[in-house]
């Protein structure tokens, strides 16, 4: 059907698209679960706000699982460099995930005051902690990874878990904290009403501009840090093997795709538009259009990353040749096509009933609303 | 070379993690059919007990629930923290059933369980049914996908090792959803769920009844479990005979350390009930043995063997050896010799490639081993045989005392007499019996698949990330520290909500809040 080439052109993209997925799908709760102690100021304000996205967190979450579940399937070297190198940064971001089921399942079971207290700060990390390490983790691939690579395909990584911390990677995990809070802050203000609603507005408003300075920052910063760029000759349909080619590495390199096709600005600019326009629109309480805005913001701010880093998926900082690319580190024909035809399918089939939930769902939660079905809302 | 304590801890931790995660599984995969089958009888009768049927054990399926989807977060990562050359090893295979489950069963079941719980007052009744049916549909749909994964690391068909990659690539994935190791896995795997769950309920209504509590309630919610469960326990059983079976034929080496079977018997083979094997020795002292059963139940038929340990270790010394020209090939193809003559060579001999690989325990150059490593590595193909002959007995003792109670309940029940306080005290005390056989059942065909993580394909010891031992010291630790606390606050919730019964429901009928009405209190 597809060419190797082209197939691994569609699962880069297949990739950005789940990971965008899960960012605007799943951002908006873990957003929503950072304001949880800011914005709800009563047991009762707290409890609308984890009601606004109790019913479907856990569906918006698979994002997730499956953006995982597709790196294993499409490109199982990526997967491993990145599971295995970043063990620690993974390990807390999972301990922080799992807190979230078990907050928003168990917290209101119980009328104890410290009880759900406890439980909100829970869901507080499961919110802040996986926002941050995934900018952090993006930040640490846009400066390549200290992993190289043996004959058998061994993979040694060399760094440690504090080297995750430089401050570029710190300011790549700022932007997603406040990207992620403008998004769920956005939501949030279509689901509630009264104060409530008018703090969402407020907190849209500031966070729409830090996103926006801090974007602006990180991509002064990148133009200033090493770029990578493969300099020998790799065929794009050749067996995926990442040892066969000649990598180097020179500061403003990632700018050199937008030179290439200058078409490219429109990305990184249109985050700037969405932005500004994610800020008027709340302001001016067309609040499902800000919403939506502020979701292609966030898009945009991803693809802004993956299209300066093309072909690279994850540059190796110690062996720059060993570096894992789209053309090298795929996996086989079979495969892509495979799940190329299962994702085809599925995809469109998971938005349609995703939707209909959404709607039947859809709806202001009040304070009226959680002292009604005291028992029965979380 | 990574180090073996580095190997072992992850071991450790891979088994504790994914047990942990089977203490929920069953119970989501049961008790989500239980509840459609229970709001299905709702719409049929009409009758408002069955709502709220479906609403009590809905609330227990939440709590189990969330702890499922916490702890299966950590399965899907494990592979690429713990197993990273593993996963780069096999992961064009491996990794498409998992991302399939992501995208055709989680969706699913994450997307209609929250419409489950918030769904009752905003949909019409049908709709809601559909909405608990879908869920249950996606839990199995779930257990299919990852049974494939699981079944094709015990029986690695549709698939061929690529010298140029350095791992395994598919050649035919519909062989991979047809592997008779994985379908029988599946289905013996779901009727152990719907078994679990069954006796869940089975027993906390029985505990109900005991008390003397909400006895319309608890009775009608028993003869459902009672009914179910014994279907379910009947498969469970016909089906883990049907995965001896199969062992039979695709995985001989654990069949033979299940049953003890040093060496291949004159068919038909008789069966080992019960004794004391010894690994040094290779007997078995104090057997007590039935003729012909072995043999009948391993091979349906009367005259073909059943192969013995002995028999497969001498196989596997001649494996070994091969094995040991097919890495010596691998490496003058990946040093550049890709004459065509190197091709059909190691085409010739790379099914033993697998059995070079495990010389990598004993020497790094594995072109040059003694025979004393050959050997050695001969040897270490053979599974453990004490463990697994004592697991597996286990969990078949397990099955047949719960499928004596559901045969007990379900005859009670259609004559009307479950109430007898002997057999209430049973089922409540067959609950952990499942649970029990689930996991011996997964130690079995985990430990039984060693010394490998695919089976004859990749080693265990090679399939590990690079990590250093106090890596896992740590995260050994943190898992062990996090799902501690977890489990005791899963354990108190449940505990109290089973304690409470359906007035947690606040219908106002219920056993509590009829005693809070006439006492003029409220205890809940
Ligand atoms: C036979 C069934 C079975 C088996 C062997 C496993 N699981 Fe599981 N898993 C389920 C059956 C299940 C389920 C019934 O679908 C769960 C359990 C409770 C739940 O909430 O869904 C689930 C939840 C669950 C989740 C959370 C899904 C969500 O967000 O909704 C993930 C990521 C995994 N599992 C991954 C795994 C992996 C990588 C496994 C392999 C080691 C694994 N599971 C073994
Ligand atoms: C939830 C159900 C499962 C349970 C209870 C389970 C149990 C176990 C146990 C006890 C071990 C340790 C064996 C040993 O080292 O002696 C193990 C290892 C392992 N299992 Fe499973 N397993 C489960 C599902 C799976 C599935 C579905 C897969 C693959 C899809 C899988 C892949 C592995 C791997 C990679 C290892 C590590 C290598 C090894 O030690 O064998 N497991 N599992
Ligand atoms: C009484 C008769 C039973 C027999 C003969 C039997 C047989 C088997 C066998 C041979 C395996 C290993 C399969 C393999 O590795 O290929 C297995 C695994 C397993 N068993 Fe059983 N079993 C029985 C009862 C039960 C019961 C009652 C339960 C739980 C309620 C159970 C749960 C499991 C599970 C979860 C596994 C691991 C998954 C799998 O490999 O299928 N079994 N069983």
């Amino acid at each position: 059907m597809f060419d190797y080439e082209t197939l691994r052109c569609i699962w880069w993209l297949f990739l950005g698209v789940l990971l965008i997925g899960f960012a605007v799908m799943g951002g908006f709760d873990l957003g929503t679960a950072i304001l949880l102690p800011f914005l709800g100021k009563t047991d009762t304000e707290r409890r609308v706000i984890i009601n606004s996205i109790g019913a479907t967190w856990e569906g918006n979450q698979v994002w997730f699982v499956t953006a995982g579940g597709a790196l294993f399937a499409a490109w199982p070297m990526a997967y491993s460099v990145a599971f295995s190198g970043f063990y620690f940064a993974l390990l807390l971001t999972l301990f922080a995930l799992m807190l979230r089921p078990l907050g928003f399942d168990y917290r209101s079971k119980l009328p104890s005051e410290k009880w759900r207290g406890n439980w909100d700060k829970a869901l507080f990390v499961g919110g802040f902690v996986p926002a941050l390490i995934f900018g952090v983790a993006f930040g640490n691939l846009l400066q390549g990874v200290p992993f190289h690579l043996d004959n058998d395909m061994r993979i040694f990584y060399d760094g440690s878990f504090w080297g995750l911390l430089n401050p570029f990677a710190i300011v790549a995990g700022l932007l997603s904290v406040a990207m992620l809070v403008m998004h769920g802050a956005a939501y949030l203000q279509i689901k509630t009403e009264g104060d409530i609603q008018q703090r969402c507005q407020k907190t849209v408003m500031l966070f729409a501009t830090l996103t926006l300075v801090i974007f602006a920052l990180a991509g002064v910063w990148i133009a200033n840090i090493d770029g990578y760029a493969i300099t020998s000759t790799l065929l794009h349909d050749a067996p995926s093997n990442p040892l066969n080619k000649v990598v180097e590495k020179t500061a403003g390199l990632w700018l050199r795709n937008y030179q290439t096709y200058p078409l490219l600005i429109l990305i990184p600019s249109s985050a700037f538009m969405t932005g500004v326009s994610t800020l008027i629109l709340s302001k001016q309480q067309y609040l499902k259009s800000a919403f939506i805005s502020s979701s292609f913001t966030i898009a945009a701010i991803i693809l802004t990353a993956g299209v300066s880093m093309f072909p690279f998926l994850i540059p190796s900082s110690i062996n720059m040749n060993h570096s894992l690319t789209v053309w090298d580190a795929s996996s086989s024909h079979t495969t892509l096509a495979i799940m190329f035809w299962v994702t085809v399918v599925f995809l469109p089939i998971i938005i349609v009933y995703t939707s209909w939930v959404f709607r039947v769902l859809s709806g202001k939660i009040t304070l009226s609303h959680i002292q009604n079905n005291d028992h029965t809302a979380y | 070379m990574i180090s073996e304590a580095v190997v072992d801890l992850s071991r450790w931790q891979f088994a504790a993690t994914s047990l942990y995660h089977f203490l929920f599984v069953p119970l989501t995969l049961g008790l989500s059919f239980l509840l459609a089958i229970m709001e299905s009888t709702y719409l049929m009768t009409g009758r408002e007990i069955y709502k709220d049927m479906t609403q009590f054990w809905g609330k227990l399926f939440g709590i189990n629930f969330a702890l499922g989807v916490a702890t299966g977060l950590t399965m899907e990562f494990e592979f690429g923290m713990n197993w990273s050359y593993f996963s780069h090893y096999v992961g064009d295979v491996f990794g498409a059933p998992l991302a399939i489950e992501g995208l055709m069963a989680f969706f699913l079941e994450a997307t209609f369980v929250g419409l489950f719980f918030f769904g009752w007052d905003k949909l019409p009744k049908w709709q809601h049914l559909i909405v608990t049916w879908l869920v249950a549909f996606g839990t199995n749909l779930s257990a299919l996908w990852i049974l494939v994964a699981n079944g094709w690391m015990q029986n690695p068909v549709g698939a061929d090792f690529n010298y140029e990659t350095m791992r395994m690539e598919v050649t035919h994935f519909s062989d991979l959803i047809f592997n008779p190791a994985a379908q029988v896995k599946f289905v013996h795997t779901v009727a152990a769920g719907y078994t679990t769950a069954s006796a869940f309920v089975l027993g906390i209504s029985a505990y109900y009844m005991l008390k003397g509590r909400d006895a319309a309630f608890a009775r009608r919610s028993y003869t459902i479990a009672a009914g179910f469960g014994l279907a379910a326990c009947l498969s469970v059983i016909v089906l883990g005979d049907e995965s001896g079976y199969t062992d039979g034929e695709v995985q001989k080496a654990k069949l033979a350390a299940i049953e003890a079977e040093w060496h291949t018997e004159p068919p038909p083979a008789s069966f080992t009930a019960i004794g004391i094997p010894d690994q040094d020795k290779m007997e078995t002292t104090y057997a007590i043995k039935i003729p012909w059963v072995l043999g009948l139940i391993g091979t349906r038929s009367i005259d073909e063997p059943i192969t013995g340990l002995t028999e497969i270790l001498e196989k596997n010394r001649l494996r070994v050896r091969e094995g040991v020209k097919a890495y010596g090939l691998l490496q003058k193809l990946r040093t550049g010799e890709k004459t065509p003559e190197n091709i059909a060579e190691f085409n010739r001999y790379k099914k033993d490639l697998g059995y070079g690989l495990l010389l990598k325990r004993y020497t790094e150059k594995v072109t040059d081993a003694t025979d004393a490593q050959i050997e050695a590595a001969a040897q270490y193909s053979i599974p453990r045989v004490v463990p697994l002959f004592w697991t597996f007995r286990i969990m078949v003792g397990c099955g047949f005392v719960t499928l004596g109670v559901f045969i007990w309940a379900m005859f009670a029940s259609s004559i009307r007499r479950c109430r007898q306080t002997t057999l209430l005290k049973w089922s409540l005390y067959t609950i952990p019996l499942p649970w029990i056989a689930c996991e011996m059942g997964w130690f079995v065909a985990e430990f039984g698949r060693q010394p490998w993580t695919i089976a004859e394909v990749l080693p265990t010891f090679l399939s590990a990330s690079s990590l250093t031992e106090w890596d896992l010291y740590i995260s050994l630790a943190g898992y062990i520290s996090v799902y501690t606390v977890f489990l005791v606050i899963e354990l108190f919730l449940m505990l109290k909500f089973i304690k409470l019964g359906p007035s947690s429901l606040h219908k106002g009928r219920y056993h509590f809040e009829i005693i809070a009405q006439e006492e003029g209190v409220s205890h809940v």
